[in-house]
């Protein structure tokens, strides 16, 4: 055969310039019509707040996520406030009193003092809020001294302390009642500990001080810790599992598929096979397996262990997808023609099927993202997700659904952060499709 | 036909094989195995516990006795509860799985088609804007908080009426049944919502709904014969993932709502490392969706006469 000139391979020319193929993505018209959509641009921007809180939230809240304030333990929303420093552990002389009356009321301590009561010969002492209905209250001891130190758990709230002088047989021979309103106040060593004040200075030296306690926004969980923390700390969990893991088996199922669909034949079918098992593995069950076979390590938070299973479950979505496309093009008469005309293998993957199969991936990973979310969240829900103390959206509800009756801002809060984010995904997933016009079938749950 | 079902039925078993396989394999990757549970024993009685397990025999063929049980149905006896057959557990508990599904199911089912297709009808009005918002605000709540929020809505109720009307959780009379599954259900109603809303749409567009029309028919057959039949197709494909998705949303309601079910029992199984639980578990509900696939493909064979004719080569 004889060689053909290569000047008949010239680019034609137009107004004295070559011209140059139709630009095949059109990623730009894409850009210009998802911004001219209500719908997309509204979910667009709440999922930019939602980057925003995770990615910069620890530079604009820099409390730790694990940080403990026991004297604020599943607090709702609160101010910062001044709290006295004191030292529970000095020995304090306490005066005789005339009647029932509460010496260094603080929320650390509270003393009370009382006069001897006649053929009294123990002293019931009872607590509770001053708000509260209860008549009888909490059971703090039983003394026989004339004197008693309440160090449980006090709040910066009113209560009502109730003495009650037992004879030698029980019977109660007269009743005191003292409401008290301690003022706040943080242990010496816990304001060390959290670095408010100098350490390795004796305690004396430093109580009296007053020092601000922070402020906690959303309030604080079970354990003392900051809400606002936690959640922003969680986003970044939450965000990067929901994001890197459908990234991650797109692409693979993107490379699987497309390596099926290009082989064709046995190859194809073998491959198609293994998919089809593949996707017939119980879903969440698998995760569950996996979790505990992969294993995660002492220290190791498990979210990569999470990413794994993930990819190793759900990448035959992508596969099948991007496989159908593929062997509708092969079909198609431009691609024939296109191969008749010695375009190489690489050139029609990039000419004509990654600009075919683009904005189906797009709508693809639009909704994996939610799902991914979803699993997680799911996952960590049964405490079979990422382990403790690294804090997820859902194991934030996991630990909170325990105090849902008592303090529900603990479960509201990161639950209604998972409900923004997999709906503003939704959203933006459903104005996508609209734009791209891919007609998929995707399951959203 | 007969010949496809069969064909069809086949390479589910072979699927079950396979998820069986998967099943096996990963359990025995874990580190360490399910007598690491119990307390230090000497080590002849741990040896005669390995074999009474058969954990003493290589993994192939320890993968080969399983195999063999398993296919005369048998899945062995449980490790962290003695005594206690796999086939015991999964014949007490999979039942209360399996009415509170089926219960979800039909709620999801008939309440997403029924929607569907009413606020196709009344497209664009403010009845069928509610709905399509109520519907991706369901999608997007996890289950396990709309199973709190209920609960919590129930313990308010209850209190505010002074007596009973609901139980919180548990599991033994029809009126524990209701509130789990109407959570259980809520995310594939929305769904299914969704999809026949889309389907009905469509079909309410095409040539042959125009020709009925004017061929006289009144709106009531348009709907019945025409719209709903044909509406209907992506619907039922989408049955075998429903499944699937209510049989593994049943593990989160079942835990809040503290049901005897499956789910519960095998979070619990993993937890110990309960080899034979956890495989028979897996490889039930995997033969369960698989079957479930199965049968999902077989109806619509019957509803679409085209995959009856030309194959079922999607």
């Amino acid at each position: 055969m004889s060689s053909i000139d290569a000047g008949l391979f010239t680019p034609l020319q137009r107004d004295g310039k070559a011209i140059k193929d139709a630009e095949p993505l059109a990623v730009p018209g894409l850009l210009n019509r998802l911004a001219a959509n209500a719908q997309a641009r509204l979910s667009f921007a709440v999922l930019v707040a939602l980057f925003a809180f995770a990615v910069l939230g620890p530079v604009l809240w820099p409390q730790s996520a694990a940080e403990q304030w026991l004297s604020d333990v599943s607090v709702g929303p609160s101010r910062s406030y001044q709290a006295l420093l004191v030292d529970p552990y000095a020995e304090v002389d306490l005066p005789a009193a005339q009647q029932l009356t509460a010496v260094n009321a603080n929320t650390e301590f509270v003393d009370l003092v009382w006069p001897p009561v006649d053929g009294a010969a123990r002293y019931a002492i009872y607590r509770k809020l001053a708000n509260s209905d209860t008549v009888a209250g909490l059971p703090l001891a039983t003394v026989t001294e004339l004197s008693y130190r309440d160090r449980l758990q006090l709040r910066r709230k009113a209560y009502v302390y109730r003495l009650v002088a037992l004879d030698a047989g029980g019977s109660a021979l007269q009743e005191l009642s003292l409401r008290v309103s301690p003022v706040a106040a943080l242990s010496v060593f816990e304001a060390q500990m959290h670095g408010l004040v100098k350490t390795g200075v004796s305690a004396a030296s430093l109580q009296g001080q007053q020092v601000t306690i922070p402020a906690h926004p959303l309030g604080t969980d079970a354990f003392g810790r900051d809400m606002l923390a936690r959640l922003i700390h969680g986003a970044r969990t939450s965000l990067f599992v929901g994001l890197v893991a459908p990234l991650l088996f797109t692409a693979f199922g993107t490379l699987y598929g497309a390596l099926a669909g290009i082989s064709g034949g046995r190859v194809d079918q073998y491959m198609m096979r293994f998919a089809d098992f593949v996707v017939a593995l119980p879903f969440l069950l698998f995760m569950i397996l996996l979790r505990v076979s992969l294993g995660i390590g002492p220290g190791d938070s498990g979210i990569n262990t999470i990413i794994l299973a993930m990819l190793l479950l759900s990448w035959p979505g992508p596969a099948r997808l991007v496989r159908g496309q593929v062997l509708q093009l092969r079909g198609h008469a431009y691609v024939q023609a296109a191969t008749i005309a010695g375009a190489g293998r690489g050139y029609l993957i990039i000419r004509h099927l990654f600009p075919n199969i683009l904005p189906l991936l797009l709508v693809s990973l639009s909704f994996a993202i939610p799902s991914a979310i979803f699993t997680e969240a799911f996952l960590s829900f049964i405490g079979m997700g990422v382990a403790p103390p690294t804090p997820s959206w859902g194991s934030l509800c996991n630990e909170g659904i325990r105090h849902m009756m008592s303090h529900p801002h603990e479960l509201i809060f990161p639950a209604l952060l998972i409900s923004i984010a997999v709906l503003a995904f939704n959203l933006f997933g459903d104005a996508l499709r609209d734009v791209t016009d891919v007609r998929t079938r995707q399951r959203l749950i | 036909m007969i010949s496809w079902i069969i064909r069809r039925l086949f390479a589910g078993l072979v699927t079950v094989w396979f998820i069986a396989t998967a099943t096996f394999f990963a359990m025995h990757l874990v580190p360490g195995n399910p007598l690491d549970n119990e307390k230090a024993v000497a080590p002849e009685i741990r040896a005669n516990l390995e074999k009474r397990y058969g954990l003493d025999k290589p993994l192939l063929a320890q993968y080969g006795i399983f195999l063999g049980n398993m296919a005369r149905g048998d899945f062995g006896i449980s490790f962290a509860q003695e005594n206690r057959e796999v086939n015991d557990i999964l014949r007490e508990h999979f039942p209360v799985s399996a009415v509170l599904g089926i219960t979800a199911l039909l709620f999801a089912s008939i309440g997403g088609i029924l929607g569907g297709a009413l606020t196709a009808h009344f497209r664009g009005r403010v009845a069928d804007r509610l709905v399509m918002v109520a519907v991706i605000a369901a999608i997007s709540v996890p289950g396990f908080v709309v199973a709190a929020l209920a609960q919590l809505a129930i313990v308010n109720m209850n209190s505010w009426h002074g007596s009973q009307l609901l139980p919180v959780a548990g599991w033994g009379s029809p009126s524990h049944i209701w509130v789990p599954a109407l959570v259980l259900g809520l995310g594939t109603l929305a769904y299914l919502t969704r999809l026949m809303r889309s389907s009905m749409l469509e079909v309410m567009s095409a040539d042959h709904i125009v020709t009925a029309r004017a061929k006289g028919l009144s709106a009531m057959q348009v709907f019945r014969r025409h719209e709903l039949r044909n509406a209907l197709l992506p619907v039922v494909t989408e049955l075998g993932p429903t499944v699937a998705a209510i049989t593994t949303g049943g593990f989160v309601v079942e835990l809040v709502f503290a049901i005897p079910g499956m789910g519960r029992y095998f979070v619990q199984a993993v937890q110990q490392l309960d080899y034979t639980v956890i495989m028979g578990t897996t490889v039930f509900y995997g033969a369960f969706l698989v079957l479930v696939v199965v049968v999902v493909d077989i109806i619509y064979g019957f509803i679409d006469p085209r995959i009856r004719l030309y194959g079922a080569d999607q």
